[in-house]
């Protein structure tokens, strides 16, 4: 396990690439930010909220050592995420990292890997490409969406593998659900499967997954208080009984799971 | 620096500060933001003498300075706690509780003897006041005479320090609290949990599992902070008081209640850190008023 930090970190940038996205970039002007695996998240202090109280989990968008630059992509869907939406450059933001166990890192250059996102769930995948690049390997993106104005960063993908997309309106890629995409029809069958996105996207994906018998993880996002597997609140029913998503997790087997 | 050595029974700690069941794990997994020989002790999670899966998902909902839970007591059960989990933290630099529930009398006593048995474990917390279980719990802690028959049957079969943490959700806290005292217990806990619930106007739905759930977090201090004050003033053992608190002055104010020690709860999820940060701010509070000793401000209120 790596090991945890409470850091101030200043925010750098923050954009919005969607109106229902905010984009945080952030640096530790102290010090190296701590290693950090992909498919891990951090707890975002949220101060001067009236309805809100406790942190949010978010997951690690991307993070950059030589610029000493951590990324989040957040959904605004509360008055939590909206509050983080307010953050001007310069502003200070609480967070606790790295926390969970993030996506498993092929073995050998050569493993095929298919990174399948949905909406925000996308979010790791953006690092988890980047590391699997800087080991040498060159994953597959596969983006799902409702409609074009919804795909974000597509250009950010493409630096580390090859990136299809499905829109359900047809605006973009292909037509329909990520599942259906041509991309999985084909005779040369992928070797792994990490996803994250909304859920009935993962059990999609999963079911694809199991009857294809590929390796296939997937990243819940359970309602969380600790964090760190204290407070058992975000368990999910596993075959094991029930576990802690914020430390078994976030990133599941879909074996370890009832779906 | 002033003195905050902390006597409850038996049990000594560098200083009043303890976290509360279920909300520091098993103080392993704060380990990388506090250094725990500067906390007085921890106090692990709710123990049963078989395994118990707990409520289903979910378990948690968030309100305006708080939350509500409904975890419901999962566990591996004593046995486990004893073979697995007792070797990996019976070397922490902190005293080390083990908090104890039950569904009858004798299990509760069964598991308190297991524990009886571990020899860096001082004290246990007998916990009649959980909100989240359909048996046991909190339905011994709502009567005087529910809770002196499990505080009873386990000081027979547990020699060392015995807490027992009381439910706020009665009409007389203080009749607990007296009853409980009379059956043996070395020491009170209090408040656990506030019965609550949270619902979705949306969707028209409950947002936990079983309905129900314990209100935790700042919300519920000012009603922490009275029951320990009447408590106090009713018993003579120590008061160890819990509720709410966020800081070094929330604290404080609950040793000038009345309490002996202290326990920091949800706040823990807020800032893995704050246990150690409150210990250092009592001590800055009691050189700034120019106290020697913690013991000077337990019960201080002035007229």
């Amino acid at each position: 396990m790596k090991k945890k930090f409470i850091l101030d970190l200043k925010v750098t940038e923050i954009s919005k690439p969607h109106p229902r996205y905010v984009l945080i970039k952030l640096t530790d002007p102290d010090a190296q930010l701590p290693e950090m695996l992909p498919g891990q998240f951090a707890q975002l202090r949220i101060d001067g909220s009236k309805t809100t109280f406790l942190r949010r989990p978010i997951s690690i968008h991307y993070v950059d050592y030589t610029s000493n630059e951590i990324w989040f992509l957040v959904q605004i869907v509360g008055d939590g995420t909206r509050a983080l939406a307010e953050l001007k450059v310069g502003d200070v933001l609480n967070v606790v990292l790295p926390l969970g166990n993030g996506f498993t890192l092929p073995k050998s250059k050569e493993e095929k890997v298919l990174l399948v996102g949905g909406g925000v769930g996308c979010a790791p995948l953006l690092y988890m490409g980047k590391v699997m690049a800087e080991n040498g390997c060159r994953p597959t993106f596969l983006i799902g969406a409702r409609t074009k104005s919804d795909l974000l960063q597509l250009d950010l993908f493409e630096q580390y593998g090859d990136v299809f997309v499905t829109t359900e309106d047809g605006s973009f890629g292909e037509k329909g659900f990520v599942t259906q995409h041509s991309l999985l029809q084909k005779e040369e069958k992928f070797q792994r499967i990490s996803t994250c996105g909304p859920k009935p996207m993962m059990m999609a994906v999963a079911r694809y997954a199991k009857s294809e018998a590929i390796a296939c993880e997937v990243s819940l996002e359970n309602k969380m208080a600790c964090g760190v597997g204290a407070c058992l609140c975000c368990v999910e029913d596993t075959q094991e009984g029930h576990k802690c998503v914020c430390t078994d997790g976030p990133v599941f087997p879909i074996e370890a799971l009832k779906w | 620096m002033a003195n905050l050595t902390t006597k409850i029974g038996s049990l000594t700690m560098v200083n009043p500060v303890m976290t509360a069941s279920g909300t520091f794990g098993y103080g392993v997994e704060f380990q990388d933001f506090v250094d725990l020989s500067k906390v007085g002790g921890i106090i692990v999670k709710g123990t049963t003498l078989n395994p118990r899966q707990g409520n289903p998902y979910p378990r948690m909902a968030e309100t305006a300075q708080g939350m509500l839970n409904c975890v419901g007591l999962q566990n591996k059960g004593v046995a486990h706690f004893c073979e697995h989990i007792y070797p990996t933290i019976k070397d922490l630099p902190t005293q080390v509780l083990v908090n104890v529930s039950g569904s009858s009398p004798d299990d509760y006593a069964e598991c308190a003897a297991r524990i009886n048995e571990l020899d860096n474990i001082p004290a246990i917390e007998l916990n009649i006041s959980c909100p989240n279980v359909k048996q046991g719990g909190m339905a011994f802690g709502v009567t005087p005479e529910g809770a002196a028959t499990v505080v009873k049957a386990v000081r027979e079969a547990y020699k060392k320090t015995l807490i027992v943490k009381l439910s706020p959700n009665v009409t007389s806290i203080t009749d607990i609290a007296l009853a409980v005292q009379d059956a043996g217990a070395d020491a009170v806990s209090l408040i656990n949990t506030l019965m609550g619930m949270a619902i979705d106007a949306e969707k028209r739905k409950k947002l936990l599992s079983i309905g129900t759930g314990g209100l935790s977090g700042p919300a519920v201090k000012p009603v922490a902070l009275r029951m320990v004050y009447q408590v106090a003033h009713a018993v003579q053992i120590p008061v160890i008081g819990l509720g709410g608190i966020s800081n070094a002055t929330d604290a404080v104010e609950f040793l000038l209640a009345g309490a002996s020690a202290i326990e920091i709860g949800t706040a823990n999820f807020l800032d893995p850190a704050i246990s150690q940060k409150v210990a250092e701010g009592i001590d800055e509070y009691l050189v700034r008023h120019g106290y020697d000793d913690v013991k000077d401000i337990i019960g201080a209120l002035e007229d």
